[in-house]
């Protein structure tokens, strides 16, 4: 009875939990054992995908899902707190419009420039994507095809990127995204230093008494970093905060010292501390005769802009920027003309207000901690300003040691890690190398196991090969580039001048434009194939962040439908192409074993790459979970580890020595290391003997990026900005991002809660300026520039307040294109945008 | 015909007249009864719901307002709904609901003048005095800027910006090395719109536009306080002290106004060296 | 009786054909229908007449009106600091009402009247028998009531239940359980009490009834003689007890009684004069007393039964 009885019982209860779980509801302790494991949360660490901050999460995968994340306790650069952006990762992954095929235009069945969408097999996406590939190839040379890829790559996207065009293609038509965004600070630590990215950490952060904030609104666009800055102010007798901007932002509540200064006029500050400095004999002598060279820079160097405009003809030297060296006498006899007087007034900061920061920075018992972002970056004189903050900081030997610091932030997840790093900018090879030097093109091809020759230098018979971000878009409208591939940035909607310049270029039916991306952003509209891509964790990746921190995290769920991810993208491409239709016969006579392969034999499968094996089960956690690796599962070995471990040869067996990382392994175990690493220890500030490995006993500080160990100081006179306001166009603008989005919004536009928080890009406007526009708060305006409008609604009294005479917009809006007002002006030496000042007028709509 | 029966029921007409007045009475008195008794619980508002800027208080408006709706119409986002029977508001009138869709704080206040009876107060003409209800920080449980997380989005979406709400600027005694930017509701600036419940990015907003009445606490009469006392007198309400003496070592001074014993740094010795001066000067900046 | 039921409105049709034996009624309903047209086409076509609903409106954005009795309420209730809108805007309706008839309202504008005659209609087809008993009085008490209300609570209160205002501003701005009270309302008149609502407990009736007393524009039996007591008339009017003084013209007291019929109740409905095959009933003012162009009676009984 008993037996009948449970048997009866045990009939019920399944019963009730098919029921149960037919209707999706899970009864608790009604399901077996095993249910209960699975429906378990499986947590593991990532960076966050956004700024260059770093933040550390916790990601709880449930049933092939991203179910919550948590900002990761243990992280040391966040303690388990994340900005709005990081609350909301778990929603990043699933808006409702993932890309999840291939998609290319056609007509009649066949690809057609003006046909319509239509989803395609990944064989035929690559098919026709190779033909126009190599057809462009063999007819326009090494600028006939270009990449356009991104900060936010992974460290073995870049380097897959990286070979396949400048090996592979033998094209240098590669840049990131970070071109927009980080050119300016690498041309500055280039020259200042000879090696890239900052010598301290966000230690600095606690360490330091003075913050000085050069056009970074810290608050907003590294709000954690803010958090800790904020907390220094608060808990540390003495300390103070210094914020420079073009208009009043968030960071001004904090700051001791607000500064709103005339756009471009950064450059007379930075000159006039320097003088402030000099003239007071506050300098550090013996760091100065022990570590710096005094040199100058060609001044009157145009704005980047196409050779035709009038600005770059009266330019005496366009685009130029070879150092000479000059004594300290000459350095001191250039910045002498920027008193304070001059500077006051040309800057439009009280008199006070500059003279309270020269004594900031020159009072030796101070530590000064300098940062600085887009402000600096987007800026015609980028390369300049930065180097003017180095120039103060060398001067008073506060540099390289905690709490002393001029910090360059970064706003992408991986500019330093991927961009920066592996180099997939169209002049850079790994590891700081430059295609310029053929030992370094040389050192590159012995890595790869290539044929002396494969990396096309600067010049070949083919034609001048370095082209930048600005330029592939003009070379698309120009027809001499025909095939451009856009990876994981949105740069239609990130592009200067977009109706001048980028829509032209992408639309002109010689082209043959590829986007790969998770979304419908708008450079997927205005693309000719889109291929659907898996995004951040769902595939094995690695970032490096803004204090040379690298972070690895592993594939949490697999991307939806057919997205595949950018290096398996880039990987499989390769497939498609034989050497023998992007190498020369001469090339391929020096290695002919290469005859009659593909493109991923000679690259990746080169007996290095795949050097490691896959089976299921090898990417696994210390508490036993086991992860997918979709790619390596495909190419049958372990892809990203292969990638990785033959970058490394470049950091350890190179001619420059600083960039060493630890092994594949050591990052899943750990919440990032900070590089250099050697023999497993991270190096927290560089160049300082006893912190950094690199310098010897006794050397006390070693600039050992440039050959004789000395940084460089480089006097650059304050220039004005390319386009200035004037009758017609009244006002400067301009553009920048906010808290709650990030970049062109293609991912915080998706999360519903970002959205209804910020949805539109509002017009922030001096109430005065907007009173005389017969405007107030909330009214329809068009917003107008020499290049296009747009219509937003006005707003005087939100978190940015802009002095009279300029305006600030957000460019986050896709309903809103702001790089249709902005001018593709740059910096002529690192080819970086200015996004912060053109000339504009407002009126009601 | 009619004559007969006049005559005939003119006996009993008088009862009759009587007993049916009687019945209608105490019909009508019954019906007036029930929707007197249904209509004091519908004078006190749902805590979710607001009324339109310039809404006379609560009692008062039941009594103003004639529920036609043209504040709804004149309203140019669309916020205000007229009451339906069932909602708990009564029926009618208007009101929104912060969460779903804000007062967006026209600045011309159309709704306002829109109103025939004057149940929103016309008097009122500078948005950011109106006082439709008073924000309140809910739950700092789940707020996450009291976590420490860098949110903020009630504080940058308020539109009487830095006074309504404001952050506070605390160290994250959790973290060690971070700050905690909680947001605090000022009753003097809050209007009321509910832009910031609105766009609380949490699931169940933190941050809920209330009935005055209920969001409010009184001090009591018996009790000011002193430091607002003096900041609205602009001095001392009692004569200030005459300057205090004390007896101290070398090198020392007190502070009557709360800073204390001072220790001064000794005088560095004059050198004339530049730097020397310097240093001195942002001393004393300080 | 049930004969007369039976053949109700034939005789009209036959005399004056099916339009024009139903000339006012659909003139009637096409006012109705018009009035809540234009306020919806302001929230469903964007084209903005009249703006709010029967209680307040704005006529072309610029013309205030505001139902008086809604008016008495906020005065009741103690809001003595109306702002002038309401003011100007019950003083306009209130003058017109005293001008074509007080319960024009109740025929012309008012949509509940629609459901109640849609009750009245539906029970005589189904011969639904046998009513309550209320005064006719008894609006007046109820008149009275809400005005009490008022002046208890401080608050609108009748407006939480008024099925007329419910109606309107629930056709035009959301009705909620509001259907619940007019389905009450419209089985009241179906299956309790004939002209249950309209007719006996309307507070807004009465108040009308009450400013129709003193209204210029009357129906008429000018032409009383010609009526052959046929009794249709009373069957179709809502309030057939105004009817005999004007239609008989003798008064209570004796004497000569107005063609006009006087009696606010009145709706000024002109079921009867699309009823009558005589034409006994018009439109007219309530002066003179005395029946105006009078016709011979025989003739149109000639025609009728020549024809």
């Amino acid at each position: 009875m008993t037996q009948s009885v449970s048997r009866r019982n045990f009939l019920k209860t399944s019963a009730v939990a098919a029921t149960a779980s037919a209707a999706g509801i899970s009864l608790p302790g009604a399901l077996p054992a095993a249910a209960q494991k699975t429906d378990a949360i499986r947590w593991d660490k990532a960076p966050c995908r956004f700024c260059g901050t770093g933040c550390s999460v916790l990601l709880g995968v449930n049933n092939g899902k991203v179910v919550a994340t948590q900002g990761d306790p243990d992280a040391p650069v966040n303690r388990g707190l994340n900005c709005i952006k990081g609350y909301f990762l778990a929603k990043i992954m699933y808006g409702k419009d993932r890309l999840t095929k291939p998609l290319l235009r056609k007509k009649d069945g066949k690809y057609d420039k003006s046909g319509e969408f239509e989803e395609v097999s990944w064989d035929e996406a690559f098919d026709i994507m190779a033909e126009k590939w190599v057809a462009a190839r063999k007819a326009k040379g090494p600028k006939g095809v270009g990449m356009f890829g991104s900060g936010q790559w992974t460290v073995w996207e870049g380097y897959a990127a990286q070979k396949l065009l400048k090996a592979g293609f033998r094209s240098n038509s590669l840049e990131p995204n970070a071109r927009h965004c980080m050119a300016s600070a690498v041309g500055a630590f280039m020259r200042a230093f000879g090696i890239d990215e900052p010598m301290g950490c966000y230690d600095d952060l606690e360490h330091a008494d003075v913050f000085v904030l050069w056009g970074a609104n810290m608050a907003e666009m590294h709000p954690i970093l803010w958090s800790r800055l904020t907390n220094t102010r608060l808990t540390k007798k003495g300390s103070e905060v210094h914020v420079l901007s073009t208009f009043e932002n968030r960071n001004f509540e904090l700051a001791d010292n607000g500064m709103v200064f005339e756009p471009q006029t950064d450059l007379a500050i930075a000159n006039y501390i320097a003088n402030y400095i000099i003239q007071n004999k506050a300098y550090n002598k013996d760091f100065l005769d022990g570590h710096v060279n005094f040199t100058k820079t060609p001044t009157d160097i145009g704005y980047g802009l196409r050779g035709t405009d009038p600005r770059e003809k009266a330019a005496t030297n366009r685009g130029k920027g070879k150092l000479s060296k000059i004594s300290f006498e000459d350095y001191a006899k250039s910045v002498e003309p920027y008193t304070l007087e001059y500077t006051a007034k040309l800057t439009k900061v009280p008199a006070e207000k500059l003279e309270k920061l020269a004594k900031a920075y020159a009072d030796p018992k101070k530590k000064v901690s300098s940062y600085w972002t887009m402000g600096f970056n987007q800026h015609t004189r980028g390369v300049w300003v930065n180097g003017l903050v180095y120039n103060i900081h060398l001067l008073m030997g506060k540099i390289a040691e905690p709490g002393n610091s001029p910090f360059s932030l970064t706003g992408q997840p991986s500019a330093c890690g991927t961009a920066r790093e592996v180099g997939t900018f169209t002049h850079r090879l790994p590891a700081d190398l430059v295609v310029k030097n053929p030992k370094h093109r040389a050192f590159a091809e012995k890595i790869w196991k290539l044929p002396e020759g494969t990396v096309p230098g600067p010049k070949t018979s083919e034609g001048k090969t370095l082209i930048h971000a600005v330029a592939m878009h003009r070379a698309l409208k120009d027809g001499k580039m025909n095939c451009f591939w856009v990876m994981c940035n949105n740069n239609m909607q990130a592009a200067a001048n977009m109706n001048g310049e980028s829509w032209p270029g992408w639309r002109n039916p010689d082209n043959f434009i590829t986007v790969s991306d998770p979304y419908p952003t708008v450079s997927a509209i205005a693309a000719d194939l889109i291929l659907p891509t898996a995004m951040w964790t769902e595939k094995e990746g690695a970032y490096g962040n803004a204090e040379r921190r690298t972070q690895f995290w592993r594939e949490q769920v697999s991307p939806p439908g057919e997205s595949k991810s950018d290096v398996w993208q880039i990987v499989e491409f390769s497939k498609r192409i034989k050497v023998e239709d992007v190498w020369d016969a001469e090339l391929l006579d020096k290695m002919p074993e290469h005859k009659g392969k593909t493109l991923y034999e000679v690259l990746y499968a080169n007996g290095q790459v795949d050097k490691f094996p896959y089976q299921k089960g090898t990417v696994k956690d210390d508490r036993g979970n086991e992860y997918n690796n979709h790619e390596s599962e495909d190419f049958g070995f372990y892809l990203q580890k292969g990638l990785f471990e033959e970058y490394r040869r470049f950091q350890y067996e190179g001619p420059k020595k600083g960039h060493e990382m630890a092994e594949y392994e050591a990052y899943h175990k750990s919440r990032g290391l900070r590089w250099p690493v050697i023999d497993g220890k991270e190096t927290l500030w560089r160049f300082r003997e006893g912190y950094d490995p690199h310098v010897a006993k006794g050397e006390g500080v070693k600039f050992y990026g440039k050959p004789d160990g000395r940084a460089n100081i480089i006097t650059a006179p304050y220039e004005p900005a390319a386009e200035p306001p004037d009758k017609e166009y009244d006002l400067w603008l301009c553009t920048g991002r906010v808290l709650e989005h990030w970049h062109s919004g293609s991912m915080t536009q998706r999360v519903p809660e970002l959205h209804r928080a910020v949805p539109d890009a509002v017009l922030f406007m001096n109430a005065k300026d907007a009173k005389k526009r017969k405007l107030r708060d909330g009214s329809k305006c068009k917003i107008q520039t020499r290049r296009g409008e747009l219509v937003t609604r006005v707003e005087t009294r939100g978190r940015n307040k802009p002095p009279e005479g300029l305006v600030f917009i957000a460019w986050f809006d896709a309903n809103r294109l702001v790089n249709k007002l902005t001018l593709d002006q740059t910096d002529p030496l690192s080819k970086e945008t200015d996004y912060k000042k053109c000339a504009c007028k407002v009126m009601k709509a | 015909m009619p004559t007969g029966k006049h005559a005939k029921g003119k006996t009993v007409s008088r009862r009759r007249v009587l007993s049916d007045a009687a019945k209608t009475a105490c019909g009508v008195a019954l019906f007036g009864l029930a929707v007197g008794l249904y209509a004091r619980p519908s004078r006190s508002l749902p805590a979710d719901a607001v009324r339109p800027p310039g809404a006379l208080p609560e009692k008062d408006f039941l009594g103003a307002c004639v529920r036609c709706g043209l504040c709804v119409r004149d309203c140019p986002y669309d916020i205000l709904k007229l009451a339906e029977l069932g909602e708990g508001v009564a029926t009618g009138t208007p009101y929104f609901t912060a969460r779903s869709g804000p007062c967006e704080m026209c600045t011309d206040i159309p709704c306002v003048p829109a109103c025939p009876t004057g149940a929103l107060d016309h008097t009122l003409t500078d948005i950011t005095k109106a006082r439709m209800g008073l924000a309140v920080l809910i739950d700092q449980e789940s707020c996450i800027a009291f976590q420490g997380l860098r949110c903020e989005v009630c504080f940058n979406v308020c539109p009487v910006r830095g006074k309504a709400i404001k952050l506070e600027y605390r160290p994250n005694k959790r973290s060690g090395k971070h700050a905690v930017f909680p947001p605090v509701v000022y009753s003097d600036d809050c209007t009321g719109c509910g832009l910031c419940e609105k766009a609380c990015i949490l699931e169940e907003a933190a941050i809920k536009v209330m009935p005055i009445r209920l969001a409010k606490g009184e001090l009591g009469r018996h009790y000011r306080l002193g430091w607002e006392q003096k900041q609205k007198a602009g001095d001392a309400l009692v004569t200030p002290d005459p300057e205090h003496k004390y007896n101290l070592p070398e090198g020392l001074r007190y502070d009557h106004s709360g800073r204390g014993l001072i220790a001064d740094e000794p005088a560095a010795p004059r050198t004339g060296s530049a730097l020397d001066t310097l240093r001195k000067g942002i001393r004393e900046a300080r | 009786m049930s004969a007369v039921i039976e053949k109700l409105g034939h005789d009209a049709i036959a005399a004056k054909g099916r339009l024009g034996a139903h000339k006012w009624l659909i003139l009637r309903r096409m006012s109705q229908l018009a009035i809540l047209a234009l306020f919806m086409a302001g929230p469903v076509g964007g084209v903005w007449i009249l703006k709010g609903n029967l209680s307040s409106s704005l006529f072309a954005d610029t013309v205030p009106m505001t139902d008086p009795l809604a008016f008495m309420q906020l005065i009741a209730a103690g809001h003595l600091g109306v702002a002038s809108t309401a003011v100007t805007g019950a003083a306009l309706i209130l003058a017109f009402y005293l001008l074509v008839g007080g319960r024009v309202y109740c025929a012309w504008v008012c949509p509940v009247n629609i459901v109640t005659d849609t009750a009245h209609w539906l029970r005589r087809r189904l011969a639904i028998k046998g009513s309550a008993r209320i005064a006719r009085e008894a609006r007046y008490w109820m008149l009275g009531l809400v005005l009490i209300l008022a002046l208890a609570t401080g608050t609108l209160a009748y407006e939480l239940v008024n099925p007329v205002s419910m109606l309107h501003r629930g056709l035009i701005f959301g009705m909620g359980f509001g259907w619940a009270i007019i389905a009450g309302v419209f089985l009241f008149d179906l299956f309790i009490m004939k002209h249950g609502w309209c007719g006996h407990l309307c507070p807004m009736g009465a108040f009308y009834g009450l400013v129709g007393a003193a209204s210029l524009v009357r129906v008429r039996a000018d032409n009383r003689a010609a009526c052959d007591d046929c009794m249709e008339c009373y069957e179709v009017c809502p309030e057939p007890q105004v009817i005999p003084p004007a239609l008989k013209g003798e008064r209570r007291g004796g004497g000569e009684a107005s063609a006009a019929i006087l009696s606010g109740a009145c709706t000024n409905c002109a079921r009867c004069v699309d009823i009558c095959p005589h034409d006994v009933f018009n439109f007219g003012l309530r002066f003179p007393a005395a029946p105006a162009g009078r016709r011979q009676p025989q003739l149109i009984g000639t025609a009728r039964h020549g024809a």
